[in-house]
């Protein structure tokens, strides 16, 4: 896959699939990041509930994020889903798993 | 209190001695400096119970060795140790090492071997097709075999501590003073234990001990040795333990099944920069590859599974120490026992338990002594239907916690609350099996980790691999 | 005696889907027995992203997309044994497990294994040195840190570059350690581009092609390694050995099929893939018994597992309501540049077409893949780029495989 930056015109060759495209934009303008970790469940024994932001964020906010999911806990029960952290970064922590 | 004996040193010489000592009317301590026991030579050897045809007449080795090893396959059946009476085969590669091998079948007479035969090449390789082509005269041991080390050491202690026997975890000799015809013995951090004998069976450390007494007349040569141990499909490559011609470095390179299965490969005959120098090197692989290769050129070592090293204690003599000091009554050397320890070391312990008589003490049987320890292995062994019974009673044996050697939760369960627990996970897996397998413990380390929490309340970040600091984790996330 | 219908050894993604499939297929009585207590597998271990692009057509985390698979499966009327582990099966498909509760005696019709993968231990590798404690296989430091919330270690050196190590390294990066190197002994690395940017890149941590770890420092815990750069014969240059300091080694050097149940049940094991032999239902040589998934052969998308197990799901449903119909047996074979192809063989006369997949032996650019048998070319693909590391398919039609002459050959040339 090639990208090709003209400019404010960013063309995309090479790509497999439509997401291709849209990859290779943002990875050279402003590249996004999932950030996937885990949160401890305090009313479980030995549980951690793994978590993703909802949506990418930019990044140079990976570090940032991780130290909000870093100072928080959680009790369950968690549907896969949940919002665990609202308004982070533009996006939110999401359950990644569901805990009875 | 004061103990009337104090052993340092849980290697198979310690606990061995440990066990015969239980039999008596007295109050013996293990003082260990690792957390567990069996964790020098004990750990890390050939598992060879040797024939006896290789020790110079007349000298201790040759006396314990020939008597040991009867004695120790009778211990090893009250233990419930599993050893399997495979024989060796000494091999020689031409008619210069012929003449060797005759004189092993000899000297073997002298000492008392009994069943030896000489074979032709040919006829070794009907016996053993693997054997190399080059292979032309054999000396085959019948009496000799194979036993796991680690596993007896644990038993016999585990053995002795039913009996009475106090083991002593972390304890590091550091100081030995005799005070009013008693031993202190202080540790690295200042504890103290009391002692009327004291034994010194410190392994590649005896004489670090005998120095504390101002006793040392000798000086403990470290001789690492590699081995490479390969997976049990390998296992099947030779049944009998296969040695080369003895030089004056070892027994030389072996190729030898495991009570388990696996094949084992090795040792090398390193010279130590330390004492507990057990690190692993190119040439220490190269060479056990190329000589072992030698005698049974087929064996895959595409297949290892792991590699160590175990390190000997020796002397420039060459023969065992066991006697009482002529500077300090009451202190007993048991000390340079490297090959054939293992094969002699219910020999060595009753000799030594003559020596303490004649040093003085008083044996008075224990009226309710038991030398046999039930098996730890007994569950794998049961048949489908035995196995659904035991289950129904212990429910933890249904769960499978390592699946290379399907061993399960109650096994490992067992490991930690017998006589010597196990406290750390190569505690667990020289006790179980579970983490010996192909993965190599990689499922189910973490689940050892959580039974070794609950059942010692030891926290997760404290967990070792093999005490002190080898810690497995750095802290919660 | 127990009875089922299908009996799918292991609850992962290749379990999950193939049950799923058998129940679609037309067969309701079906188990599976899964040695934890919830489904998913290792999956659950694999909390990053990247799962299910292609099956679900979204990205997902690995446990979005085991429970994506549970919930199907707890809404069908499936039996699931959790903490039960098979000890064995035989020809008779008589599975022998054990949990809590005893020993288990099942009778299946047909038998799906779906026992997924191990990573490859240290110990294989003979690396010198000490034996300390700090050192990890890439998915055990995943589960102690994923599943259980704890550390492994400070500063890490990786050695291999597989997908999980990839992934392990950018995880650790984010709890605050020091990956210092990853290592990896070919002059290519075993991991997606994608990881290779993702995890390695975006943290700044340096990929060493054509070194390893040559030896292990510390006594009770890692205090370091020593990397070295190898030559092509993959011996390691000694000028080039260097220190690194770290209190943990990673290693991701590999995964194996974990078939000791299929060995022990005598079906034999392909020495390239290290999984049984199987056709296109993904039948083994043993009557009534199928696998897929990670268990035949490693995958690199999880997403490809489940359509694997979809078709050996869909086959063992057939089997147990029409019992086995085989026609004439074709051999695939790997060709020029073709490391292995999955089906080993094909039983012609169905009216289906077939996918063969397969690896390349080393990372070629621009290729053509030409599917034979005989003289006569059954299907051919132009590559632009193909690597060991990422599988290929091309599909066989139906009608090409009335006539074969003999064995079906995968072979690759490279084009300008």
């Amino acid at each position: 896959m090639t990208v090709n930056i003209d400019g404010d015109n960013v063309t995309v060759t090479g790509n497999a699939c439509i997401r291709g495209e849209k990859y290779g934009k943002d990875e050279c303008i402003c590249p996004m990041r999932t950030v996937t970790s885990i949160i401890r469940v305090d009313n479980r024994e030995d549980t951690m509930v793994s978590v993703k932001t909802k949506t990418p964020v930019k990044k140079e906010d990976i570090f940032a994020v991780m130290e909000k999911i870093r100072g928080v806990t959680v009790s369950a029960p968690i549907k896969m889903g949940d919002v665990l952290i609202e308004d982070l970064f533009g996006s939110e922590i999401i359950a990644t798993k569901s805990i009875d | 209190m004061i103990y009337d004996i104090a052993i340092v040193g849980g290697g198979v010489t310690g606990a061995m001695l440990a066990r015969e000592l239980s039999r008596y009317e007295l109050s013996v301590c293990v003082l260990e400096k690792e957390s567990d026991v069996a964790m020098g030579a004990s750990k890390a050897n050939s598992g060879i119970v040797h024939g006896g045809f290789d020790p110079e007449p007349d000298t201790l080795k040759a006396e314990l060795n020939v008597k040991g090893v009867k004695l120790l396959y009778e211990a090893a059946d009250m233990l419930n140790v599993p050893y399997i009476n495979n024989g060796s085969m000494v091999c020689a590669f031409g008619s210069e090492q012929e003449a060797a091998v005759e004189e092993l079948y000899e000297r073997g007479i002298v000492n008392g071997v009994d069943e030896m035969r000489l074979l032709s090449g040919d006829e070794a390789r009907e016996i053993e097709p693997f054997l190399s082509e080059k292979i032309t005269k054999v000396l085959l041991v019948p009496t000799a075999g194979i036993i796991c080390p680690y596993e007896l050491t644990v038993a016999a202690l585990g053995n002795a501590m039913d009996n009475g026997v106090v083991l002593e975890r972390d304890f590091e000799v550091a100081a030995i003073e005799k005070i009013d015809g008693v031993f202190n013995v202080t540790d690295s951090v200042g504890k103290v234990i009391k002692a009327k004998y004291l034994i010194n069976s410190a392994g590649c450390y005896a004489d670090k001990i005998a120095e504390m007494i101002d006793d040392k007349f000798y000086d403990i040569i470290a001789r690492p040795g590699e081995y490479l141990l390969l997976d049990k499909a390998e296992g099947g490559r030779v049944s009998h333990t296969i040695f080369q011609v003895p030089s004056s470095e070892g027994k030389g390179i072996l190729v030898s099944p495991t009570v388990d299965g696996n094949l084992l490969t090795g040792p090398t005959a390193r010279v130590a920069e330390s004492r507990d120098s057990k690190e692993i090197t190119p040439e220490g692989v190269k060479t056990v590859i190329n000589l072992a290769s030698k005698s049974v050129p087929s064996v895959q070592f595409s297949r290892v599974i792991t590699s160590f090293t175990g390190v000997r204690s020796s002397t420039k003599t060459g023969d065992f120490i066991i006697e009482e000091s002529k500077k300090t009554a009451g202190f007993i050397h048991v000390s340079a026992i490297d090959s054939p320890g293992l094969s002699s070391c219910v020999a060595i312990a009753k000799y030594t338990v003559d020596i303490l008589k004649n040093a003085g003490v008083t044996l008075t049987e224990k009226q309710n002594w038991d030398g046999c320890r039930a098996d730890p292995h007994a569950f794998r062994k049961m048949s489908d239907e035995q196995k659904d019974a035991f289950i129904k009673r212990n429910p933890s044996y249904g769960k499978v916690v390592c699946r290379c050697e399907t061993v399960s939760e109650g096994e490992i369960i067992d490991a930690i609350r017998r006589n010597p627990g196990a406290r750390d996970v190569d505690g667990v897996k020289r006790r179980t099996r579970s983490g010996m397998g192909r993965c190599q413990g990689g499922f189910c380390m973490p689940y050892v980790m959580k039974l070794i929490s609950q059942e010692t309340g030891t926290p997760y970040e404290e967990i070792t691999k093999k005490g002190k600091d080898s810690k497995l984790l750095i802290g919660r996330i | 005696m127990i009875k089922h219908d299908i009996v799918i050894i292991g609850g992962g993604p290749a379990g999950m889907a193939a049950a799923i499939s058998a129940y679609k297929a037309g067969v309701t009585d079906i188990a599976i027995i899964e040695r934890d207590a919830k489904l998913g597998g290792i999956l659950n271990q694999c909390i990053h992203n990247g799962f299910g692009l292609h099956k679900l057509g979204q990205e997902l985390t690995g446990p979005e997309y085991a429970e994506a698979y549970s919930r199907e499966v707890e809404k069908l009327p499936i039996k699931v044994y959790y903490e039960t582990m098979v000890t064995g099966f035989d020809k008779n498909r008589i599975v022998t497990a054990q949990n809590r509760g005893g020993i288990l005696k099942i009778k299946a019709g047909a038998i799906v294994l779906a026992m997924g993968c191990r990573e490859r231990s240290g110990g294989a590798l003979n690396i010198c040195g000490t034996r300390p404690a700090g050192i990890y296989s890439a998915g055990t430091a995943q589960k102690l840190i994923n599943c259980m919330g704890y550390m492994v270690g400070r500063k890490v050196v990786l050695l291999g570059s597989g997908d999980i190590g990839l992934i392990m390294a950018r995880r650790m990066s984010l709890e605050g350690a020091k990956v210092e190197a990853v290592c990896e002994i070919m002059p290519y690395s075993g991991g997606l581009t994608r990881n290779i940017v993702q995890c390695l890149d975006d943290y700044g941590i340096p990929l060493y092609l054509s070194h390893t770890v040559a030896e292990i420092h510390g006594k009770e815990r890692v205090t370091g390694v020593t990397i070295a750069k190898v030559d092509d014969k993959r011996q390691v240059i000694e000028e080039s050995k260097r220190y690194v300091e770290c209190d943990t080694l990673l290693l991701s050097v590999g995964l194996i099929p974990e078939n000791e149940l299929t060995g022990s049940a005598g079906i034999e094991i392909d020495a390239i893939t290290s999984g049984p032999r199987v056709d296109q239902n993904r039948q083994t040589e043993m009557d009534g018994v199928f696998a897929c998934g990670n268990v035949l052969h490693v995958h690199d998308l999880v997403d490809y597992v489940s359509d694997e197990a979809e078709i050996a799901g869909t086959a063992a449903a057939e089997f147990v309501k029409n019992g086995r119909r085989d026609g004439a047996v074709f051999n695939t074979v790997a060709g020029e540049g073709v490391r292995y192809v999955l089906p080993q063989s094909i039983s012609v006369g169905g009216t289906d077409d077939i996918s063969l997949f397969m690896r390349v032996s080393k990372p070629y650019g621009k290729v053509r893949l030409t599917v034979k048998s005989g003289d006569e070319v059954l299907a051919s693909a132009v590559k632009l780029k193909v690597a060991p590391g990422e599988m290929e398919k091309i599909v066989l039609k139906a009608n090409k495989l009335n006539n074969l002459s003999g064995d079906i050959t995968v072979a690759l040339e490279e084009l300008q």
